[in-house]
C-alpha cells in the first residue's frame, strides 16, 4: 500500500509527457469519443429535427397562431387597447380601422381580416368586403358617422368585441373548438352549443373503433401466428406468402376489392341470397361494419408479423415439460407459452392501434358519417375550408392523445414491464 | 438557388412526362375528371395542342384550394390553368391565390352569360345539380325533392353529396319554400335549423357520396333509388345504356370558371388556352359530348336540338330551377358545413 503511494508520489504520473493531468488526458479522449458518436449520429439526429420534430412543432404553432387581425390592423388594435367593451369606442379607433382598411383594399390582407372575423360571426366577411369598397373614407367626414352610414353594424359593440377577441397574436379559439369548447362573450370557456360539439364524440370513436379493429387483429393473427411458429419451415414459408402478399398490395386496391364484395349486387350478398340466408341484400358497405372489415384485413400483418417473431423464439422445450409434468394442455398453453408472447402482442397491439388512430382513406371511403375519424376532419379543414389553424389543433389533439396511450403503455406493457411479469 | 429550383422543376418535368423541351411548349390544365374531363380533352385539349402546337397535359383535383394556395405560397406553381366552383373563384380571387384577367384578351363581355365573367375566372360551362333515379327501380316516377323525401312511396335508400352545400338547399324545397326564398330562409338561423329537422326525418334513408362518378355508379349497382348528382354524370350513364332520369323540376345550376393560379409561368399560354375554350364552336362540340350548358350565347345555336334539349339551359329545364347563390356560401360556407358535420357525424 504505502509502496503504490510512494510512486504515485515519486512519479507524478499526470505530469507524464506534455504535464497533462491523467484525468484531463481520460476526459479529453472521451470528449473525442463522443464527438465522434455524435458525428455518427448527427445525420440521424438532423433527419428527426427536419423531418420531425420542426414540422410537428410548426404544425403546433399554426394551432395557436392568430395574425390576421394582429398583423394587419395593428393600430385599430392600438385604439382599442383601454376600451372597456360596453360603450361604442372613441372616433380614434374608428379613423384608425377605416384607414387600415383602405390600405388593405385589393390585397390579400383584406380578405384575410375578412375570412377571420367571418369565423367570429357569419356575415362579417361581406360586411368588411363591402366596407373595403367603399373607403378610402373623406378626411373632413367623421369616421365613425362614415362607416355606420356604409353599415349600421359599424355602431354595434358584437362588431368592435369581434375585432378585440380576435386580435391576439395568439388565440386558444382553435385548440378550444377541437375539444368543443367556445370563449363566450364575458370571456369564459364554456361548452359550444349542443349543435355544433362534434370533436369530442369523434375522438372517443377514434379510441374504440381503434380497440376493436386490435382485437379483432389480435383474435384473428394470434392464431395465425401460432400455426406458422409450429409448423415446418417450408409450410411456414408458405403461411407468411399468403399474409404479405396483400400486405404488399396497395391500400387503395384493397379498399377498392372490398367496395366490389360487399356492394348490394356483390359477391357477399348473392352468396348469401343464393344459399337462402336472406331474401333482400344486406347493407356490408358505408356503415362500422365494413370499415372493420377492411381495416382488419390491412392491418392483420402488422399483428401477425411482431407475434411471429416473438412466438418462433419461444422453446417448445417449456411446453414439453409442463406437459411431461402433468399440466393439462390448455392450462399449460396460457400459463407457460402465452405470457411469453405477451411482448408480441404488446409490440402488435400497440403498431396496430396507433396506425388505427390515424386511419383516413378506408373509412372515407367505406364508411358514413358516423364512421369518420379524426384524421377525416383534418383533411376536411385542411383541403375543403382551408381552416389550418383547426387542422393543426385536431392534429394537436391527435398527437397528444397518441403521446398519452404510449405512455400509458410504456407503464403497464412496456418492455420493463412484459420482462417483470415473465420473471414472476 | 434559382438555378436549382429550376433544375429540380426540369427534373421534375423529366420524370413525370417524360418530354425534354422548353417549358413553354407545354401548359398544365386542372380539371374535376371523369366523363368530364374526357369531354375537355375532345372539345378544348386537343384541338387546342393542334390549332397553336402547346400541349396541354391534363391533371384532376376534387376542388381542394388548398393545393392551389400550398403552390401560390411556396412560389412553386406547376398549375396553368384549373376548373373551378363559384364560390372558390370569389375566395380564391379575394385571397390572391389566381391571377386577374383581362376579359378582352378572352372575347367579347356580351356574348356571355352574366355569371361567367369574373375579375379572376371566365365560365366553361352550366352544370346542374339535379335528381336522378334508377327507372329500372322505381314504377312511378319521382318528380320533386318532395317526392325523394316520401319514404313510403318510394321505398330504399337515397344519396346526397355529402357536405351542406345543395344539400340544405334541397331540404327546404322539400319542406316547400318556393325556389326564389331558399336563400333568404336559409340565412336565419330558424332556416337553418328547419333544414336540419327536414334533414333528420330522412337521415335513416341517407348514403352520401363525395365524387361525382360515385352517384351514377351506386344508381346503376341499385345499391341506392334516387341521388342528387350532376346531370352531366347522369347523362354520360345513360349514353352506356343504363336507365337512369333526370328530374329538372328543383335542380341547382351552376357555373364553373377557368382560373390562372397567380405566378402560373405559361400565363400567356393559359390566357391564349381560355380564349380558344370560350369560343362558341369549340363550346358547341362540348356540350354534345357531356351534357353541360355553354356559357358563350353564341354556342346555342350551333347545338343540336336534340341535345340541347338534355342541357341544364335548356328553356324547359330552367323551369323550376334555381341558380346557386355564390355570394351565400362563401359567406356562410364554412359555418354551415361545420354545422354539417357535426350533424351528420351524430
Amino acid at each position: 500500500m504505502s509502496t503504490a503511494v510512494d510512486t504515485s508520489a515519486a512519479v507524478p504520473l499526470p505530469a507524464e509527457g506534455d504535464g497533462t493531468p491523467l484525468k484531463k488526458r481520460l476526459r479529453r479522449a472521451e470528449r473525442r469519443r463522443n464527438l465522434l458518436f455524435g458525428a455518427l449520429i448527427l445525420p440521424l439526429a438532423l433527419v428527426v429535427l427536419v423531418a420531425f420534430i420542426w414540422p410537428i412543432g410548426s404544425l403546433l404553432t399554426i394551432g395557436v397562431d392568430n395574425p390576421e387581425i394582429h398583423d394587419n390592423l395593428p393600430r385599430t388594435l392600438a385604439a382599442l387597447e383601454d376600451w372597456n367593451g360596453s360603450a361604442p369606442p372613441a372616433e380614434a379607433a374608428f379613423r384608425a380601422l377605416a384607414d387600415e382598411l383602405a390600405a388593405a383594399k385589393g390585397s390579400p390582407a383584406i380578405a384575410a381580416i375578412a375570412k377571420r372575423l367571418n369565423r367570429e360571426n357569419a356575415g362579417y366577411r361581406s360586411l368588411v368586403m363591402k366596407t373595403a369598397r367603399k373607403l378610402p373614407l373623406d378626411a373632413a367626414v367623421p369616421a365613425r358617422e362614415a362607416l355606420v352610414a356604409i353599415d349600421a353594424q359599424w355602431g354595434e359593440l358584437a362588431t368592435w368585441q369581434a375585432i378585440h377577441r380576435a386580435g391576439g397574436a395568439l388565440t386558444p379559439f382553435y385548440l378550444l373548438a377541437a375539444i368543443d369548447r367556445v370563449i363566450d362573450a364575458d370571456g369564459n370557456i364554456v361548452a359550444a352549443p349542443e349543435d355544433e360539439r362534434i370533436y369530442v364524440d369523434v375522438l372517443l370513436r377514434t379510441f374504440w373503433m381503434s380497440l376493436i379493429v386490435t382485437v379483432c387483429c389480435l383474435t384473428l393473427g394470434f392464431s395465425v401466428a401460432y400455426l406458422m411458429a409450429s409448423l415446418s419451415t417450408r409450410h411456414s414459408n408458405m403461411l407468411m406468402i399468403f399474409v404479405l402478399l396483400p400486405f404488399w398490395t396497395s391500400v387503395l386496391v384493397r379498399v377498392a376489392a372490398w367496395i366490389v364484395l360487399l356492394q348490394n349486387e356483390g359477391l357477399v350478398n348473392r352468396l348469401l341470397m343464393w344459399l337462402g340466408l336472406t331474401d333482400s341484400p344486406l347493407q356490408l358497405l358505408f356503415n362500422r361494419f365494413g370499415v372493420y372489415v377492411a381495416m382488419v384485413h390491412i392491418l392483420l400483418p402488422f399483428m401477425v408479423l411482431p407475434l411471429y417473431s416473438v412466438m418462433k423464439g419461444i422453446s417448445p422445450v417449456y411446453m414439453r415439460a409442463a406437459l411431461s409434468l402433468g399440466c393439462p394442455p390448455f392450462r399449460s398453453f396460457w400459463k407457460i407459452y402465452f405470457p411469453q408472447t405477451l411482448p408480441g402482442i404488446g409490440a402488435g397491439g400497440l403498431l396496430v392501434f396507433i396506425m388505427c388512430m390515424g386511419y383516413y382513406i378506408t373509412p372515407a371511403l367505406l364508411g358514413g358519417p358516423k364512421e369518420q375519424m379524426l384524421s377525416y376532419f383534418i383533411a376536411f379543414y385542411t383541403n375543403q375550408t382551408i381552416n389550418w389553424g383547426m387542422a393543426a389543433a385536431l392534429s394537436a389533439v391527435l398527437l397528444a392523445a397518441t403521446l398519452l396511450l404510449y405512455m400509458v403503455y410504456a407503464r403497464y406493457l412496456g418492455p420493463t414491464r412484459v420482462k417483470y411479469m415473465k420473471a414472476r | 438557388m434559382k438555378h436549382a429550383a429550376s433544375f429540380l422543376r426540369a427534373a421534375v418535368l423529366v420524370a413525370l412526362g417524360g418530354v425534354v423541351g422548353t417549358a413553354s411548349a407545354d401548359i398544365t390544365v386542372i380539371s374535376f375528371g371523369g366523363a368530364s374531363q374526357k369531354a375537355q380533352d375532345k372539345a378544348y385539349y386537343a384541338p387546342f395542342a393542334k390549332a397553336t402546337g402547346v400541349r396541354v397535359v391534363a391533371g384532376e383535383y376534387n376542388g381542394e384550394q388548398a393545393k392551389v394556395k400550398a403552390m401560390v405560397e411556396a412560389g412553386n406553381v406547376t398549375w396553368d390553368v384549373l376548373e373551378v366552383e363559384s364560390p372558390e373563384l370569389v375566395r380564391g380571387c379575394e385571397e390572391g391565390l389566381f391571377e386577374k384577367i383581362d376579359f378582352a384578351q378572352v372575347g367579347d363581355k356580351a356574348d356571355f352569360v352574366p355569371a361567367a365573367v369574373n375579375e379572376c375566372g371566365v365560365g366553361i360551362f352550366v352544370w346542374s345539380t339535379a335528381l336522378a333515379y334508377n327507372a329500372d327501380r322505381l314504377k312511378e316516377a319521382p318528380t320533386s325533392w318532395a317526392d325523394f323525401w316520401n319514404v313510403d312511396k318510394f321505398p330504399g335508400k337515397r344519396g346526397l353529396r355529402k357536405g351542406a352545400k345543395y344539400t340544405l338547399e334541397f331540404a327546404l324545397l322539400a319542406d316547400g319554400v318556393p325556389t326564389s326564398d331558399v336563400y333568404k330562409v336559409l340565412a336565419t338561423p330558424a332556416g337553418v335549423d328547419r333544414a336540419f329537422a327536414k334533414l333528420d326525418k330522412l337521415k335513416a334513408n341517407l348514403q352520401w357520396w363525395e365524387a361525382g362518378a360515385q352517384p351514377p355508379q351506386l344508381l346503376a349497382s341499385g345499391d341506392l333509388v334516387m341521388s342528387a348528382a350532376y346531370n352531366g354524370r347522369i347523362s354520360a350513364a345513360q349514353v352506356e345504356g343504363k336507365n337512369l332520369k333526370v328530374v329538372w323540376n328543383g335542380s341547382i345550376y351552376d357555373v364553373d370558371s377557368w382560373a390562372i393560379p397567380k405566378g402560373s409561368p405559361n400565363k400567356a399560354d393559359a390566357l391564349k388556352f381560355i380564349r380558344f375554350a370560350s369560343q362558341p364552336e369549340n363550346q358547341a362540340v362540348f356540350s354534345g359530348e357531356i351534357a353541360y350548358g355553354p356559357v358563350n350565347l353564341k354556342a346555342v345555336p350551333k347545338i343540336d336540338a336534340k341535345v340541347a334539349s338534355g342541357l341544364p339551359t335548356s328553356p324547359e329545364n330552367m323551369t323550376g330551377a334555381m341558380a346557386t347563390d355564390t355570394e351565400f356560401w362563401v359567406e356562410h360556407g364554412e359555418n354551415l358545413e361545420q354545422r354539417f358535420n357535426a350533424w351528420a357525424a351524430r
